[in-house]
């Protein structure tokens, strides 16, 4: 019968808006809590730990061999041109406008994002989060807010280190490897990179990756079905879906920075 | 609460690292300045501006003094050019304003040489001598056509 | 009441008689655990009223219902012990986020319920360094220390030795009797019921039954005896298919 993929779709669209609507619920719940007091502020400490310190590794080093990649690649394209001195401006405007915030954030959700989603899962399946209540605690306003508020905070900081690394990596292989002088490649990217147009938008763009990941991790782990196999789903569905929201936002930012 | 300082003290050095990072690149690589002197704005004519852009730099003997506000075209068909640059520059009347590439395939940018005159620029006056920037095609097709000719003679 | 596509039951209605201690018995999936869940508005019915100390908690707001659960305590199945806090942060935290007590008065209290449920010196103790049972007696400790009006207790003996076991029951009675707190416990175990219940409400598929252990004892149905004596014959098992 025809009209049984038809009603299959209407519900599935139906049910996507639905879900839409609780994570609009869900995000103003977060916001209210993180707006009144108690602030907890050690939750909030915990948090960044868990989710900065503990990513820093896995950041410094990809941005090291991205950097070193750019370095590479520029390298050979720029030989051909006689352009070699610009390396510093091809391998820092990559970074600051598209490959730190974006590259930073898809990590961040791999590492952090999954962890979030899938401690918060935990916490629903062990019935911790129905313990809160209760007790008259708020399960959002002490568990997820200080999960989600960590994610935006840390993010800009991360694309930043990300950045360094990959200026480094690039000044590593451009003038250590393959000559270009190191003057020239710091002069180059000083002088492309400008601020209110590549470093700005490069922070703005971490920041809502950072809320992104940060709704959508706490969102799955939260609403996750209490089970391991609902865990597990919440976890992958976080990575899938953050992902996603990244590259889509990254076009509209992207396009809407330069206006 | 798991308090331990051992914790607390990382992240505390991951902040001051992220926002050290975040400085480098808006201080030092991004150019950003808190005390964006300027005040004293000129305007230039030329015949051609060939890829100068609003925010490129003007520089007096290679040091950057201020930069390019905006560009628009003149009621004869000239590119007029608005600048900002350095307040406290004493530039004489007959300072003459150049289109300059910084190397072949750079960036263009405004390159000031003063003059000898004992009047200064007041801000909004008019740059009178400028140079249009030199556009490396024409160049090339002007020698071509000059071998040419010569060759034929 | 239904979960999902699965009715867990309809037409039930039932009543807890304050001060007294009632248990809950019932086949398995017969319900025990969603009523009290449904008391604590941590799940809704599709249709009917909860009234809880005179509030019907099925019309109340996730705010209001915070309300009424400051005058409730909760036992879980699992303990639902917060796993990445220790023993002592655990019993403190209700304290901490609801009362303005000192740390010194907090410490008092922890290690006053703690003492009553039998541990000592466990403070520093995270939840998956603990036994089961011992696990159980924490998350009892954590369930009294407001000392709320009505604890509900879901298969507090389950997974603990039979001294233990005692213990919490002695425990149970001594609360209800000292204190008037009404006690609504979900059970397994037919010997403590029958010991401690002032009421037993008896879960089954026709529908429920309710009375004191002795009425229950009495009962001319030889399912609800073959029950509570736990002396089940093997010709009343249903047919293995």
């Amino acid at each position: 019968m025809i009209l049984t993929p038809i009603r299959e779709l209407g519900f599935f669209v139906l049910r996507v808006i639905a879900d839409l609507g609780r994570m609009g619920v869900f995000c103003a719940e977060i916001v209210r809590a993180a707006l009144t007091p108690p602030m907890r502020l050690r939750s909030l400490l915990d948090e960044i730990y868990k989710l900065g310190v503990l990513s820093l590794i896995i950041i410094c080093v990809c941005g090291l061999a991205v950097g070193m990649v750019l370095g590479l690649q520029g390298y050979n394209t720029l030989v051909t041109f006689g352009a070699t001195q610009s390396l510093g401006a091809v391998v820092g405007l990559s970074l600051v406008r598209e490959l730190g915030p974006v590259l930073t954030a898809l990590l961040a959700t791999g590492r952090a994002g999954s962890a979030t989603a899938a401690e918060i899962g935990t916490m629903v399946a062990t019935e911790q989060l129905d313990g809160l209540r209760m007790m008259s605690i708020d399960p959002i306003d002490v568990v997820v807010t200080p999960k989600a508020v960590a994610m935006v905070l840390v993010m800009p900081l991360l694309s930043a280190l990300f950045i360094v690394c990959g200026i480094g990596g690039g000044y590593l292989v451009g003038v250590h490897l393959l000559g270009v002088d190191g003057g020239s490649y710091l002069s180059s990217l000083e002088s492309a990179v400008d601020w209110r147009n590549d470093v700005a938008g490069s922070l703005v763009k971490a920041l809502v990756f950072g809320v992104l990941v940060g709704w959508i991790a706490t969102y799955r782990g939260y609403s996750s079905a209490p089970t391991s196999a609902g865990v597990s789903a919440a976890t992958t569905a976080t990575v899938v879906v953050a992902s996603v929201s990244i590259l889509i936002f990254d076009y509209f930012i992207t396009a809407l920075w330069g206006v | 609460m798991n308090r331990s300082p051992g914790r607390d003290l990382l992240v505390g050095l991951f902040v001051l690292a992220g926002l050290a990072a975040i400085a480098y690149l808006s201080f030092a690589v991004g150019g950003l300045s808190f005390n964006e002197t300027g005040g004293l704005v000129l305007s230039a004519d030329f015949d051609e501006i060939a890829g100068l852009k609003p925010r490129s730099q003007v520089v007096i003997s290679g040091v950057k003094v201020g930069q390019v506000t905006s560009i628009t075209l003149a009621g004869d068909d000239r590119a007029r050019v608005t600048i900002d640059v350095d307040a406290t520059l004493k530039l004489p009347s007959d300072t003459s304003a150049s289109i300059v590439t910084a190397g072949l395939l750079g960036d263009r940018y405004i390159s000031l040489q003063p003059g000898g005159d004992e009047t200064l620029l007041k801000p909004g006056d008019t740059i009178t001598f400028t140079e249009s920037a030199v556009i490396l095609e024409r160049l090339i097709g002007k020698f071509v056509h000059n071998s040419d000719v010569g060759k034929a003679e | 009441m239904a979960f999902g596509s699965r009715p867990v039951f309809s037409g039930l209605s039932c009543a807890f008689p304050s001060s007294r201690i009632s248990v809950i018995l019932g086949g398995s999936g017969s319900g025990k655990s969603t009523i009290l869940r449904l008391i604590g508005g941590l799940v809704r019915p599709r249709a009917g009223r909860i009234e809880v100390a005179g509030r019907d908690v099925t019309r109340l707001s996730e705010r209001e219902l915070y309300s009424v659960r400051e005058t409730l305590g909760m036992l879980f199945q699992g303990g639902a012990l917060l796993d990445s806090m220790t023993v002592f942060d655990n019993l403190a935290f209700p304290l901490r986020e609801h009362t303005d007590l000192d740390e010194a008065a907090i410490a008092h209290e922890v290690h006053d319920r703690l003492d009553a449920v039998g541990l000592r010196g466990i403070d520093r103790l995270l939840p998956n360094q603990l036994s089961g049972g011992m696990v159980k007696r924490v998350a009892l400790a954590r369930a009294i220390i407001r000392r709320p009006t009505i604890l509900l207790c879901d298969e507090p003996f389950s997974g603990l030795d039979p001294i233990s076991s005692k213990r919490i029951e002695m425990l149970l009675r001594r609360i209800n009797a000292q204190l008037g707190m009404t006690v609504v416990l979900v059970s397994h175990h037919i010997e403590s019921t029958m010991r401690m219940a002032d009421h037993i409400v008896l879960l089954r598929s026709e529908g429920r039954l309710e009375g004191t252990p002795a009425e229950l004892a009495a009962s001319g149905d030889p399912w609800v005896r073959a029950f509570l004596t736990e002396d089940v014959d093997e010709a009343m098992l249903p047919e293995a298919g």
